[in-house]
């Protein structure tokens, strides 16, 4: 039976949802397409079918439940773990169950992330899960929902698409590919977030999008979902009279995104209060951030709002004696979020970083610096010759222009339903290109800034299949693995590495190369480790080039990978030459492989579990 | 009111159909009624009882009303949602007596904010009517009185033309959340207890 809906699926870090495409009803450009209501449960007992699915895991006590409380439409006894609103709501009194942001986990480059440490601070006695589990389990209630409202049509047996962040490392892809396996997707393909939102923005143009692009266009993609903030650069070419996206680059993965916005409100005004000698708990915290949320989109939405109330209710009955009033001002606002997330700044900005302090740090890696025009003008500038090589951008990139020219801007996540905070990265932009002696850049119309990433990836879906346009570009990273050089050591230096390169940027899904000449030898029964690096802004350099010297910016170090022969009949200890191989599979994936002269293959693992993690 | 808002069950309207057709048989009287304005039954229904000969099942108590039996539980189910969405039972509860208008009014937002939340995420709620208030309006004949109430002067025949006070307002769709089996639903909030 073949496919009939293309389904998309956003796996957020804050929220999830499920869009689809009916391959029946469309035809072209033109789709037939919606959102799928997501059945879940938003208080014990009680199930909600609701267009987002909030990525929160809650692991209840055992007695803390009547029993049955837990049934889903597909499931009388329900599961041991709660995903959804009610595990948002219940998690806020009950932090020490709740699992968040599993997605941030997912990349954390310091952890396993097949190792149950979520949530970080639980007691002992709460069975933890990993951030693998986690994201299973999101996308193992999704596929349920959609099975339980479309039985005539296996989730299995429709074309599916998950999105991931541009800024996902390779093995943050594998394990994403993974939690969607084990949530029985058979075949699901990995999609870059900001690029599901051009598609999204293509779809809902039915065909418009023509007019309001044109070749030799470069669309900046600035995505600030809940949790983090996603860049990429997506250019217009031309071939054979048709109108072809380019993803040409993508950005650094940055923790910030507008809850981080909203909790920095909060905390502002919990300050103000404890001023006055009231102090929030847990609770009122929580419902003090959901005000100063409702307050910040009232003050941005309306220019001559000067202050806006909030309440804090109270925790017990007494409703009037025992709520806080308080109010966020305009200046408040426009000091923390306007100004302190968007500042506007020089081309020149750049994040501040600060060295890390000595000890092992547990929790997540946010962004330390929360300003995000400054990420983006870091970002513009390292990418500013990005278009160099591109077919027909040669005259329209010189060496003279400090960063990147975008001529097009699109925005996505909710962050952007305020038109100031959107007009204010405009402006920043606009800013830049002016002091370069270029044209303003235009904002892109009629995005849908809550659901295009679940769209996208429905039309990608179908898109694949031959049906819509599709944005080309690869790979948007160059891979090398250190190897040891071969100049002679210096007393207490570290050895020199150099870096070959394993895979090129730009390699087109489906493709694979082999690493020419270069063989390793792998002791049979061992894992070996290589050191590894990406670049996202090497282009020129092919499989097998070595690098001798690179720019601090240039190569970033990930975690290591591991290759290990296993036994098979061989003898423990012997030395088997392999070669090299760079595979860009078709669900979106890298994989790196290790292949002896007889044809046998191995993968080579990018996600090493660390014997000695925390 | 113009419609009769107790409208006969089938059985009492055969029962009376019978006692109609004894009564105009043996009945000059009432027979000449039911000639002339063709609506004797119910004219006669005070006076006398039918007489004797009864063949039909007669109900000798009087005939169920017509009233549908509601069940509790999407009630308490809205109230739930009123409760944690807009503290609406907490708010009520409240003797307002001994607190300032500036209290009242803080709560008040809560209050608000939560009922709006509620209507909007599980209910759609139009207007009846999509003219302005205040604008003239006209009901033609064959008017669904349902969704209408006249008001002040109302004689005549239609098309009645008068001025809309109030828009009026329709549920379209109920979106309310499915409970589990177990659920006890008269549990509108649970006592809280922090350990």
């Amino acid at each position: 039976m073949s496919a009939r809906y293309a389904i998309g699926i956003d796996l957020g870090t804050t929220h999830s949802a499920l869009s689809y495409v009916d391959l029946e009803a469309s035809d072209g450009e033109t789709t037939a397409h919606g959102v799928l209501p997501v059945p879940q449960l938003s208080a014990p007992g009680t199930v909600e079918a609701l267009p987002l699915l909030p990525s929160f895991l809650y692991l209840p006590h055992p007695d803390e439940l009547a029993p049955g409380e837990l049934a889903l439409p597909w499931s009388t006894e329900g599961e041991t773990a709660v995903a959804g609103e009610m595990a948002r709501s219940r998690g806020a009194t009950t932090p020490i169950r709740l699992v968040s942001s599993a997605k941030s986990w997912l990349c954390h480059p310091g952890v396993d992330r097949r190792a149950a440490i979520l949530p970080s601070d639980a007691p002992e006695e709460v069975t933890r899960v990993s951030p693998l589990e986690a994201s299973t389990r999101y996308l193992a209630h999704l596929r349920r929902a959609w099975d339980h409202a479309h039985p005539e049509a296996p989730f299995d047996q429709q074309q599916v698409t998950v999105t991931i962040p541009a800024s996902f490392d390779p093995g943050a892809r594998e394990l994403t590919a993974e939690a969607a396996r084990n949530a029985g997707y058979t075949s699901a393909t990995l999609l870059e977030e900001p690029q599901a939102a051009l598609y999204s923005w293509i779809q809902g143009s039915n065909g418009a999008w023509r007019k309001q692009v044109k070749a030799g266009d470069i669309v900046l993609v600035v995505d600030v979902g809940g949790g983090t903030s996603d860049f990429s650069l997506i250019a217009i070419l031309e071939r054979d009279g048709k109108l072809e996206p380019h993803r040409v680059a993508v950005g650094d993965h940055i923790l910030l995104g507008g809850d981080n916005m909203d909790l920095a409100l909060a905390h502002l005004v919990a300050r103000k209060l404890a001023a006055n000698g009231t102090q929030l708990d847990a609770w009122q915290m929580r419902a003090l951030t959901y005000g100063c949320r409702a307050a910040k989109e009232h003050l941005l939405a309306d220019a001559n709002a000067t202050t806006w109330p909030i309440v804090v209710p109270s925790r017990g009955s007494k409703l009037i004696g025992g709520s806080i009033r308080t109010e966020l001002t305009r200046e408040e606002v426009t000091a923390f979020i306007t100004d302190g997330f968007f500042p506007r700044v020089d081309a020149s900005a750049r994040p501040a970083t600060r060295t890390r302090a000595g000890l092992t740090q547990l929790g997540l890696p946010y962004a330390q610096d929360a300003a995000i025009t400054k990420h983006l003008s870091a970002f513009l500038a390292r990418q500013a010759g990005a278009t160099a090589e591109l077919e027909g951008f040669a005259g329209r990139v010189s060496a003279e222009h400090t960063f990147l020219h975008p001529s097009a801007v699109l925005f996505n996540g909710g962050v952007f339903k305020s038109e100031l905070l959107a007009q204010r990265v405009m402006d920043t932009i606009n800013d830049w290109l002016y002091m370069e002696g270029a044209e303003p850049a235009r904002m892109l119309e009629g995005a849908d800034l809550d659901l295009a990433v679940a769209r996208g990836a429905a039309y990608y879906s179908y898109a694949r299949r031959g049906g819509g346009v599709r944005i080309r570009g690869g790979t948007a990273r160059s891979y090398y693995v250190g190897v040891e050089s071969s100049m002679p050591a210096i007393p207490g230096m570290e050895p020199p590495i150099q870096a070959l390169c394993v895979a090129p940027f730009g390699m087109e899904e489906g493709s694979e190369l082999e690493l020419p000449g270069q063989e390793f030898g792998l002791v049979v029964g061992e894992p070996v480790h290589f050191r590894f690096f990406g670049s996202t802004t090497r282009r020129q350099d092919a499989i097998g080039d070595i690098l001798d010297f690179w720019g601090p910016d240039e190569l970033q170090e990930m975690n290591e990978i591991q290759a290990t022969l296993p036994l098979e009949g061989r003898t423990p200890g012997d030395v088997v030459q392999v070669k090299l191989h760079a595979l860009a599979t078709e669900a979106g994936t890298l994989e790196l492989a290790a292949l002896s002269p007889q044809g046998q293959r191995w993968k080579v693992e990018f996600d090493v579990r660390h014997s000695d993690s925390q | 009111m113009t419609t009769p808002t107790q409208l006969p069950g089938f059985w009492s309207r055969l029962s009376l159909a019978f006692g109609a057709f004894f009564k105009t048989a043996g009945d000059a009287e009432f027979a000449a009624r039911v000639r002339d304005d063709g609506v004797g039954p119910v004219a006669a229904a005070p006076a006398a009882p039918a007489p004797a000969p009864a063949p039909a099942p007669a109900p000798v108590a009087p005939p169920p009303a017509p009233l549908r039996v509601n069940t509790p539980e999407s009630a308490l189910q809205l109230l739930t949602l009123l409760q944690r969405e807009a503290r609406l039972i907490d708010f009520a509860n409240e003797n307002l007596a001994s607190y300032a208008d500036a209290d009242i009014g803080a709560a008040a937002r809560v209050v608000h904010e939560g009922c709006a939340r509620v209507l909007k995420d599980h209910f759609t709620i139009a207007p009846v009517r999509s003219e302005a208030e205040g604008a003239r309006v006209t009901l033609e004949e064959g008017f669904d009185a349902a969704s209408v109430r006249l008001t002040g002067n109302v004689v005549g025949k239609a098309p009645f033309k008068g001025t809309l006070s109030h828009r009026g307002w329709r549920a379209t769709d109920v979106r309310l959340p499915q409970l589990a089996k177990e659920h006890d639903a008269s549990i509108i909030a649970p006592a809280e207890v922090e350990l």
